[in-house]
């Protein structure tokens, strides 16, 4: 989302100065899926591509419910199915709403070259600007959830904006709002918090003994979170990752080597002109001009 | 090309215009390459047309470099095998740096400075053509998992950043060494530039009445 000011900005994509940050008193705001009460009609996905106008290609059937089978620029959130076998043989049909997490450290954000393209708002959106966005695919490789995809035909990255255009005048997002049995809740931050600890002790007192609130601490916590019942192995939730974090790869590129980078081709061409000033010019002298000279002509005689 | 009387062939026209084809295009890389690597380049992208064609057309010139270096290193790979007298050509590069040269070993076609950057750019450059088909989202992105896309994109920017020290050595040479750049720049050094640098190359043509000292257009025996 741009266009309107927001100037209650956290982080800012390439940018060595303080963007714009004065309004910035608003609440940590957070999406908190409960999976344990998901039911799978995609409402949400529906919903979803109503509110922000996507509408993807036809795809083809893959034996799954997951419909696009997987994240596309006009697939902002998907649900993903999981049929798996519990401990006593059981099969359990797992339901997981993909899409951003929206980080509090967002590796897209870290990873992305072009100034403003990627923004973090006060209260933990992590949004794309796309005019500014280059299409270079660098957040792909930044974000540890596999979220961002390019559009391969305007080359520009598209993921969930947790409806920033909705929340900046006080909705709701589109999927929260069309959820039918409350799997998809939004508020503050602490508030979703401790809505989810109700939820995880209500899970507990059900038999799920290691139901949990997903909100990673690798990522800084995360503003979309996830109440799983079996929260010790989330990667069981379609590869939602268990312990997820920027790539070390991706830390090292922008966070050593960029900063060394430009200071090791400053010092060497500021080296290089020292030496021109200290020692100056090579150049060739008359003894050698006569000299190379000598031996060029002996040549020439013997022609 | 004319080149004067009493002058020496260092560089054929054919050497000088695929050099300066790598040369531009290096240029145009570091440009475009910078602007999307720091921040503080990002204006650079200007020069492009913006970010997006800035991203559009930097593998593109990449994939000409790559061709285009090909081609040098079919010319002079034979001319850059490290030899002893190298090793002691190092050894004095103390002397070297300030521009005493009596005492330097004498040096053939290249000297070690100018095989090591032969070199460098033989390996950079490599690296920096398959790490960026890796990392080239239009093409080439659903090819590889995220992971190796990572690594490739780490890999080339330390490349790139090598290759850029290697070059600001290179042109610094080249300025430093004076009529080195008229070698490039119009083919033809002057005898005592030769006899000064690269005397045993110098040697080495007189006495094979090889196309060295000439007043004749090149390719004329």
């Amino acid at each position: 989302m741009s266009g309107l000011q927001s100037q209650d900005y956290i982080r800012r994509s390439a940018s060595t100065l303080t963007p714009p940050s004065a309004r910035r008193h608003e609440l940590e705001v957070a999406k908190l899926i409960d999976v344990s009460r998901c039911i799978g009609c995609k409402a949400c996905q529906s919903a979803c591509m109503e509110w922000n106008d996507l509408r993807g290609e036809v795809g083809h059937f893959r034996g799954s419910y997951d419909n696009p089978h997987d994240l596309d620029p006009n697939t902002w959130t998907l649900m993903r199915f999981t049929e798996w076998e519990n401990d006593k043989g059981d099969l359990e049909w797992l339901i997981r709403k993909d899409g951003c997490m929206h980080c509090e450290d967002p590796g897209c954000l870290k990873a992305c070259p072009a100034p403003g393209a990627i923004v973090q708002y006060a209260n933990g959106i992590v949004d794309f600007n796309s005019d500014a966005c280059i299409g270079c695919g660098y957040c792909v490789k930044g974000c540890p959830f596999d979220i961002p995809r390019v559009n391969p035909t305007d080359h520009k990255s598209y993921k969930c904006t947790l409806c920033s255009d909705r929340v900046s005048v006080g909705l709701e997002p589109a999927c929260v709002k069309s959820c039918p049995t409350g799997a998809i809740m939004f508020g503050s931050k602490s508030d979703m918090k401790a809505w989810a600890g109700e939820r995880v002790a209500e899970l507990k007192s059900r038999g799920f003994a290691n139901a949990g609130l997903y909100d990673p601490a690798g990522v800084g916590g995360t503003h979309v979170m996830y109440v799983l019942h079996h929260a010790d192995k989330p990667s069981i939730y379609a590869g939602l990752p268990n312990h997820p974090a920027i790539s070390p790869f991706v830390e090292l590129w922008k966070g050593g080597v960029k900063p060394l980078a430009v200071a090791g081709i400053a010092l060497a061409a500021i080296a290089g002109f020292f030496h021109s000033v200290v020692a100056g010019p090579n150049e060739v002298q008359p003894e050698d001009e006569a000299r190379g000279r000598r031996l060029v002509d002996r040549e020439d005689d013997a022609r | 090309m004319i080149y004067p009387e009493g002058t020496v062939l260092r560089y054929a026209t054919v050497t000088r215009v695929n050099h300066w084809i790598t040369a531009i295009c290096f240029v145009l890389l570091t440009l475009s390459g910078l602007s999307m690597f720091h921040p503080i380049f990002f204006f650079l992208s200007a020069l492009f047309g913006g970010g997006q064609w800035t991203r559009a057309v930097h593998p593109w010139i990449g994939i000409v470099l790559a061709l285009s270096y090909a081609g040098l290193v079919y010319q002079f790979w034979r001319d850059n095998f490290w030899t002893p007298d190298d090793t002691a050509w190092v050894r004095k590069f103390d002397l070297i740096l300030v521009n005493e040269e009596e005492g330097v070993p004498e040096v053939g076609q290249f000297n070690a400075g100018q095989k090591f950057v032969f070199w460098a750019m033989a390996l950079l450059i490599p690296v920096l053509l398959f790490t960026g088909l890796v990392i080239w989202e239009v093409y080439f992105s659903a090819f590889t998992p995220l992971v190796v896309q990572r690594i490739a994109v780490l890999l080339h920017s330390l490349a790139a950043i090598a290759a850029i020290l290697v070059w600001i050595v290179h042109v610094y040479a080249g300025i430093w060494v004076r009529g080195s750049m008229q070698a490039m720049t119009r083919g033809y050094v002057t005898p005592g530039w030769a006899w000064r640098h690269h005397r045993k190359w110098l040697r080495g043509l007189t006495g094979a009445r090889s196309p060295g000292p000439t007043s004749r257009p090149e390719g004329v025996p």
